[in-house]
């Protein structure tokens, strides 16, 4: 998925020369394609987080569109001031890739599991996040970056996802049905619509219960057409989501609901994330998923309890 | 260190005494603001816009004209008296600094005030947008310089000292650091605060052309901007050795005078009675 993302943003360069490619001292040989056809416009800069937003707004300050690229943890957190005064604040055309969003880098330990940046980007004001499924689903958002005109923050997952997205001609503010069902939704973005499907399909083949699956790729801003039918014409919702649940995409869910008028009849929704603590686990990003109970029989449990007690 | 001792006591001029009027308007008009961080800046933007500045009040956004960041934001009502001056919009605005309607700020805005580069505030931002601007600048083949003017107290944060290692490393000779050097944060003194000494020596290992001048001494300024057109593959620093509240003997070098959020009728009286003797 990450290397689908840098590729498109070489196709998009060999079209547009204002497209420029920042990285924060990535891995040897990195978009080397990109670095021997467009020299003057990739920059490998040093471990200076702060510094390479400030210096991407510059340019988009002069027309350029930037991408920058670096750890998801080290994009969101070390530079959040900068991201918000010298991208944000000045809504500008930069585009920034978080490399392991969520729990990828299980391993690594808490510096490097971004479990709260959706939360404190979508606090932002004029900031748009994209949480692709697979690469089929990256490829489409990032072709379509160029037509933004403020800053977009991209959340990568970990890459090697099975295509699940190929149906859609994903569009950046557009969700989409994955699986089609009357009264139950689990409403995912990023990754978390791969383990909605296997739950959908353990909650039918045991309990005969049809559940569908209603994919955000976009975070925000929401599609709120689109997520206001599914509020008003299903029963019963959970989002599911790979990171803290305290401001996060299930949050922005809520925060929706709130707003439709309350004559209307709604779907109970409840939220599903990342617990509110630093995990002491290392392993895989799915054994941490399982830890944290996000694995399909939890999302089913919680979903089959949900439909018949009303409660989690 | 200082390579030569300079020498801060130096009389003011009437354009200089005027445009501290003018910061005067906006202070009394908002009945706050960071006075003596706008009065050590005075002579500095006023050499730059008086003589060395490309630009076109009419066009703010003209391509060719040479950028100019305040990264200490918080001096902005000096920015703003120098911008009126120059017709970026009217003076009668001036008097409107704070107020919930203005355009002015009591930190610049991108995008409000025409001849604002970058909304600052913050501080340590400047100097990164700047470098960026600065290797736009060439990807473009344009021959605009990057001023970016930065306070003493604000070279405290990393983020500074990060993007002079990058712009050292493009060899942005189009890219120019100005330090408001007055020697005085909101605390306190800047050597018991944080002391920045020996700051020549800190810029000169990171990669700057370094020069230093009285930031209120006009005719010095000058001399500076025009010599420093000859350099060629070094981004540039100049310490401006300045006075914070500079032209009001009783708020200069005062750190209560750094920001005001009111003035009593004693002190209004002792800034009118001073800006009408000179």
């Amino acid at each position: 998925m990450r290397q689908t993302c840098l590729n498109t943003i070489y196709e998009l360069a060999k079209k547009n020369k204002k497209i420029i490619f920042i990285g924060s001292d990535l891995g040897p040989g990195v978009l080397d394609s990109f670095k021997k056809k467009y020299p003057d416009r990739f920059f490998m800069e040093g471990v200076a987080e702060q510094s390479i937003i400030g210096l991407a707004a510059g340019m988009a300050f002069e027309n350029f569109r930037p991408y920058v690229n670096t750890i998801a943890t080290f994009i969101t957190r070390r530079c959040y001031e900068q991201v918000i005064i010298d991208l944000c604040l000045h809504n500008l055309p930069v585009t920034l890739i978080g490399n392991g969003g969520g729990l990828v880098y299980a391993p690594l330990g808490p510096t490097h599991q971004a479990i709260e940046d959706i939360s404190i980007m979508r606090s932002i004001p004029n900031l748009t996040i994209i949480s692709p499924s697979d690469a089929h689903e990256m490829k489409n958002l990032m072709l379509d970056s160029v037509n933004l005109k403020g800053p977009l923050y991209v959340r990568i997952a970990r890459g090697g996802e099975e295509i699940i997205t190929q149906k859609f001609k994903s569009k950046i503010g557009k969700a989409i049905k994955l699986k089609k069902a009357k009264d139950y939704y689990f409403i995912t973005t990023g990754i978390t619509n791969h383990i909605a499907l296997e739950a959908c399909k353990f909650l039918k083949k045991s309990e005969n219960i049809d559940c569908g699956v209603a994919h955000f790729s976009t975070i925000k801003p929401l599609d709120k057409t689109f997520l206001s039918k599914i509020i008003i014409n299903s029963k019963k919702i959970i989002t599911v989501e790979e990171n803290v649940k305290a401001g996060g995409f299930g949050s922005s869910i809520l925060e929706f609901s709130s707003e439709l008028s309350s004559t209307r009849k709604k779907a109970d929704i409840k939220i599903m994330g990342l617990k509110d603590k630093f995990l002491e686990k290392y392993g895989t990003q799915r054994e941490l998923l399982d830890y944290s109970g996000l694995s399909f029989k939890d999302l089913s449990k919680n979903m089959k309890n949900f439909i018949l007690h009303s409660k989690i | 260190m200082m390579k030569k001792k300079v020498e801060l006591t130096i009389k003011l001029d009437k354009r200089s005494l005027y445009l501290r009027s003018l910061v005067v308007e906006c202070l009394f008009g908002g009945g706050r603001g960071h006075m003596g961080s706008a009065m050590s800046l005075i002579e500095i933007l006023r050499v730059l816009y008086d003589n060395f500045l490309k630009y076109n009040p009419k066009k703010p956004k003209d391509k060719t004209r040479d950028r100019l960041i305040l990264s200490k934001g918080h001096g902005c009502l000096a920015l703003y008296a120098l911008l009126a001056d120059k017709k970026f919009f009217a003076k009668k605005i001036l008097r409107s600094a704070s107020k919930f309607n203005s355009i002015l700020g009591g930190h610049p805005e991108y995008g409000k005030v025409p001849g604002v580069e970058a909304s600052t505030g913050a501080l340590g931002h400047g100097p990164a947008i700047g470098v960026g601007m600065a290797i736009s600048a060439k990807l473009n083949k344009l021959n605009y310089k990057t001023f970016v003017i930065v306070g003493d107290g604000e070279i405290n944060e990393g983020s500074f000292w990060e993007s002079s290692m990058i712009a050292s490393k493009h060899k942005l000779n189009n890219f120019h650091i100005i330090i408001d050097y007055n020697k005085i944060q909101s605390y306190g003194k800047t050597k018991e605060i944080l002391d920045l000494e020996p700051l020549r020596f800190k810029l000169e290992s990171f990669g700057y052309k370094v020069s230093e001048v009285n930031g209120h001494n006009v005719n010095h300024l000058k001399k500076y901007f025009t010599k420093i057109k000859k350099n060629r593959d070094k981004p540039i620093a100049l310490i401006c050795h300045t006075i914070k509240g500079k032209g009001f003997p009783f708020a200069e070098n005062n750190p209560y005078w750094h920001h005001k959020n009111s003035f009593t009728e004693k002190e209004v009286k002792e800034i009118n009675k001073f800006l009408e003797k000179k």
